[in-house]
């Protein structure tokens, strides 16, 4: 997987992580709150984008993998955690729990993947997006069925762990997997599946393997900004990780460009912030109060003219002839 | 026995109107092969109109009830193709995932514009048929139930009879096995896609009639959950298939009762998409669909 | 990656990262309550599926916070109420409370109904020390979550109480069924604590069944119950969905009296043909009721049908309550620093809101009467008060 541009990347990425990490408690906590949210989103916007994007399939139900992640972490953390630390453990002791917790959170999701990924990807295109999205609706009804889960309250008191240190490291290494993945020779694999998997599957290619791979790596990631928001919120319930929520993070993938990380982490960034966005607008003055009231409406219609307008993506550039993925 | 049959009445009386949604679904599949997201919203704008026309109108009557019936269906069958020409005829030459996207962008912007207009708040919808219950041994039958599976049943067969024994139907049947070969056979594409939006969306907004008649409190979201079941019915029946979708829907509304009553009834949601899973991974195609090998 | 794309990034994200840090530092000076003004926050379901009970309440807080500005204010200041939509989605209310917080400065947060949602922004009003009223969240654990966690409403287990003490004695029930909504904390908390009273009084619960939000059609769960002949059913759920079950289980030919909490609470549980009939002898309990003697209430409701053109239902009265109760605690703190109202809000002592005299506990939720209202006649009738 050697990539001198991903491994900038990771370094640029890295330094960001650290200095926003110390200047976590120097900043308005509104803006702690919206770059950290910031952190999550790329994470899972780049990460269905290996699914959506780069491999060509189409998950509705990355939510659920989200929320499978953020119930392991938070179970590490909330269940786990006091039975197997010293009480009184330190700082330190408690942020390393806190990545075991993470990469708990982030191996039961892939599992999950597998789980979900292994039988339904041999479905195409519409069949696969509908089987994620029962997968979505089914996850929230297990949750909401186990009592020692919380049930429809969901868990609450979840320890507030998740700093701008995390959120960026976790990003940086989400899109240094990504690209690099699909930059490798393995990963060309994931570019023939989505640019036609009948010549794919005639050249020899195992097409259904490809999509499984991509599907359990990005689930992998997925669990991860789960565990990330579950102990960023501080409490979390099936309903979270619904239906819309994987809407959500599908419409990041399209206004950016699917296959162009790039161009989603730019939409990530920008989708997150044009909620907050709009909410200032219509604080601004009460004769723009109806901004804030037809938020949601806003949202559809652009989207709706995003996708005759122009579907490729808003971020997206031509990709030269040869040219690495980005 | 009694509460068993008692339940699979309450089940077909709710199948009924899962599989005049889902019939929307399976038409524009037909034509276009997408999944249109907006549907379900299409259901709920259905019920609002009965709801303004029902109120205009006043009382009961049985000719009431039709009158508001045919203005859902008229209004809604007029929203759908204003649907399709606006959202998803300019993109007709896109991929699949593009429309799919609009369709869900479709379905937000119903919603909120029905929260808009309509309120948020559940209105009352008025009563414009009368009503009664039968007793018959240990099993209470109300109208509403007789009414809804006799007005599905209705429909459904004008159904069946414009898509198998009119130049429309056949023609949209046509543009279902292969709109090239179609258009050069001097069909009109545009007009049959029309038609096929036009003529699902009047059937879900007949479903929306009834399901506000039988449920008398709706409101802007109320499309969503049913809009799923019905969906997952489509699919169930075989995607593309009148027949399934009927059947599917009915067969949903009978188990998704039968769960509910049971001590698994919080397991109900799920149970449609456990189904929807399992009949994907072991028959593809449906309970009547047939398999179709893809086209290279 | 081609350079120039990465260059472009870098220099992009560099600028991004810049701007949002020089955007976001710490603004000094202007702490809270300094100015002119007391900014109040309040986040709310404005739009969304729960939109409904979030817009009574906001407007039973907007009704609150005009008349305290026209009566002059509290220490010669004027309030100023901010509110922040939540469009009733999970993991929108912490953020909306940070902003609050750090950009509005306000000196206390009102909000929200649902339980799920003021749990989010419990931890955050309690990591930066600014108190939080919630109107009408009835789940215990809301204030479980710290001591600058406020309610003015009951908590679900002294209705549970309640009810199951009207069951057994008004109803004389000795079987009851329960149907309840798995997809709401609050049905599933106020079920089972009626559950527990009500099976220690002595009585059986015959049948359990249970239902999702979205669900419209309960005849399943209500053809199960009828089987088991109970004497009565609880039903701790919304209004939206209450006349539904009720109706349906009139179809079906239950004729015992259905009964449960406050979120039966609204002029539109007996709105639609045949709805108050078939609610006859049905009863709650609930905070408020608009028909109640007091004049305090009636105070209310005649400014409320003044202002919206509609009856204030218990969401309305509470919001108001919960803004009426946070002037009165700045007035006897004599200041609006946040910090120094939490314990004058925490010896809040028979506090006269519109839904009666309130007392706080000691875990910060208010211990007050519940009113319980039957319908008869097609009305809200006034049935008894039940003291804690």
């Amino acid at each position: 997987m050697k990539h001198p541009g991903a491994r900038r990347w990771f370094l640029v990425a890295a330094v960001l992580s650290l200095g926003l990490g110390w200047a976590q408690d120097r900043l308005d906590p509104y803006f702690v709150d919206i770059l950290t949210r910031i952190g999550i989103n790329v994470i899972l916007a780049v990460s269905l984008n290996l699914i959506n994007g780069h491999t060509g399939q189409f998950s509705l139900g990355h939510a659920g993998f989200m929320g499978v992640g953020a119930y392991t972490a938070a179970a590490l953390t909330l269940f786990a955690g006091p039975k197997l630390l010293p009480a009184g453990a330190g700082f330190w002791v408690e942020q390393l729990w806190f990545l075991v917790a993470l990469a708990g959170a982030g191996l039961v999701a892939a599992l999950a993947g597998l789980l979900v990924g292994a039988p339904s990807l041999r479905l195409k295109g519409d069949y696969l997006a509908i089987v994620t999205l029962g997968f979505g609706q089914i996850i929230a009804v297990i949750f909401r069925n186990i009592e020692s889960l919380g049930g429809a309250l969901g868990l609450n008191g979840i320890p507030a762990r998740t700093n701008l240190f995390w959120a960026f490291a976790a990003a940086a290494l989400t899109v240094y997997v990504v690209t690099a993945l699909v930059n490798s020779t393995y990963g060309r694999g994931f570019l023939a599946t989505h640019d036609d998997e009948v010549a794919a599957e005639a050249m020899g290619m195992n097409t259904t393997r490809y999509k499984i791979v991509a599907f359990v790596t990005g689930a992998f990631f997925a669990g991860i900004a789960g565990g990330l928001s579950g102990h960023f919120t501080l409490t979390i319930n099936p309903k979270g990780f619904d239906f819309n929520k994987s809407i959500e993070i599908v419409v990041m993938v399209i206004v950016g460009g699917m296959g162009r990380t790039v161009g989603v982490i730019i939409a990530a960034v920008l989708l997150t912030l044009l909620p907050e966005g709009l909410r200032m607008l219509s604080g601004v003055s009460p004769s723009l109060k109806w901004i804030g009231e037809t938020r949601p409406l806003l949202y559809a219609i652009l989207l709706i003219a995003l996708m005759i307008l122009r579907p490729q993506g808003l971020f997206t550039w031509k990709r030269k002839k040869g040219a690495v993925v980005a | 026995m009694s509460e068993f049959i008692q339940q699979i009445i309450n089940g077909l009386s709710v199948g009924a109107m899962y599989a005049l949604i889902a019939i929307g679904y399976t038409l524009v599949y037909g034509v276009l092969r997408f999944i249109n997201f907006a549907h379900s919203d299409v259901f709920m704008v259905g019920s609002f109109v009965g709801f303004y026309s029902g109120k205009a109108l006043g009382g009961t009557s049985w000719a009431g009830g039709l009158g508001v019936m045919a203005a859902s269906m008229v209004g809604c069958a007029l929203l759908g193709i204003l649907i399709e020409r606006l959202a998803y005829k300019p993109l007709r030459s896109r991929s699949k995932l593009t429309v799919l996207i609009t369709a869900i962008g479709v379905s937000m912007l119903l919603q909120n514009v029905g929260q808009l207009v309509f309120g948020a708040n559940p209105q009352p919808f008025p009563d414009t048929l009368p009503a009664t219950t039968f007793q018959v041994g240990g099993v209470v039958v109300s109208s509403k139930d007789l009414v809804v599976l006799g007005f599905t049943l209705c429909l459904l067969g004008a159904l069946e009879y414009i898509v198998l024994k009119t130049k429309v139907g056949t023609a949209m049947r046509a543009v279902a096995f292969n709109p090239q070969a179609a258009s050069l056979m001097g069909i009109n594409i545009d007009w049959i896609i029309s038609f096929t939006f036009g003529l699902g969306s009047a059937l879900a907004a007949a479903g929306g009639f009834l399901w506000a008649y039988k449920f008398p409190k709706i409101e802007p979201f109320m499309g969503v959950a049913p809009g799923l079941t019905a969906f997952v019915a489509a699919v169930l029946g075989g995607i593309g298939n009148i027949t399934g979708a009927a059947l599917g829907g009915l067969l949903l509304g009978v188990i998704e009762t039968l769960v509910k009553g049971s001590r698994w009834s919080t397991w109900t949601e799920a149970i449609a998409f456990v189904l929807l899973i399992l009949i994907l991974l072991f028959k593809p195609a449906g309970l009547l669909g047939r398999v179709q090998a893809e086209k290279v | 990656m081609s350079l120039p794309t990465a260059v472009r990034r870098r220099v992009f994200l560099g600028v991004a990262v810049a701007a949002l840090i020089a955007a976001g530092c710490k603004p000094s000076g202007g702490g809270a309550g300094t100015g002119t003004d007391i900014p109040v926050g309040e986040f709310a379901s404005l739009t969304g599926s729960e939109a409904a009970f979030g817009r009574a309440s906001h407007n039973g807080t907007v009704l609150a916070i005009e008349q305290l500005n026209a009566a002059g204010g509290v220490l010669g200041k004027q309030f100023k109420l901010i509110t922040e939509d939540n469009q009733s989605k999970d993991g929108e209310s912490a953020t909306a409370v940070k902003k609050l917080i750090s950009r509005d400065k306000v000196v206390a947060i009102l909000g929200e109904v649902a339980s799920g949602r003021s749990l989010e922004a419990a931890p955050i009003c309690q990591q930066y020390k600014v108190p939080q009223i919630s109107p009408s969240s009835t789940n215990p654990k809301v204030t479980e979550m710290g001591d600058y966690v406020f309610r003015v409403c009951f908590v679900d287990p002294f209705q549970g109480t309640v009810m199951a003490k009207f069951a057994a004695k008004t109803l004389r029930a000795k079987k009851v069924a329960v149907l309840t909504d798995v997809g709401a904390p609050y049905s599933v908390g106020l079920g089972t604590f009626f559950k527990e009273r009500f099976v220690a009084d002595g009585g059986t619960v015959v049948a359990e069944q249970k239902f999702t939000k979205d669900d419209k059609d309960f005849k399943a769960q209500l053809t199960a119950i009828k089987s088991q002949a109970p004497d009565a059913i609880f039903v701790p759920a919304y209004y939206g969905q209450v006349t539904l079950i009720v109706m349906q289980a009139r179809e079906l030919g239950i004729t015992v009296p259905l009964f449960g909490g406050d979120g039966w609470e609204a002029p539109e549980l007996l709105q639609g043909p045949g709805a108050a009939a078939a609610l006859e002898g049905c009863y709650f309990s609930t905070h408020f009721s608009p028909d109640q003697d007091s004049p305090r209430a009636k105070e209310f409701v005649k400014a409320y049908e003044a202002k919206f053109g509609a009856k204030p239902d218990a969401m309305a009265a509470l919001g108001y309550d919960s803004a009426l109760l946070l002037s009165d605690a700045i007035k006897r703190a004599g200041s609006a620093e946040p910090e120094k109202l939490r314990p004058v809000l925490a010896a809040t002592k028979d506090f006269d809101g519109v839904t009666g005299k309130m007392t706080l506990n000691d875990k910060r939720n208010a211990e007050k009467s519940a009113v319980i209202i039957g319908i008869k006649g097609g009305k809200f009738v006034y049935t008894e008060t039940v003291n804690p």
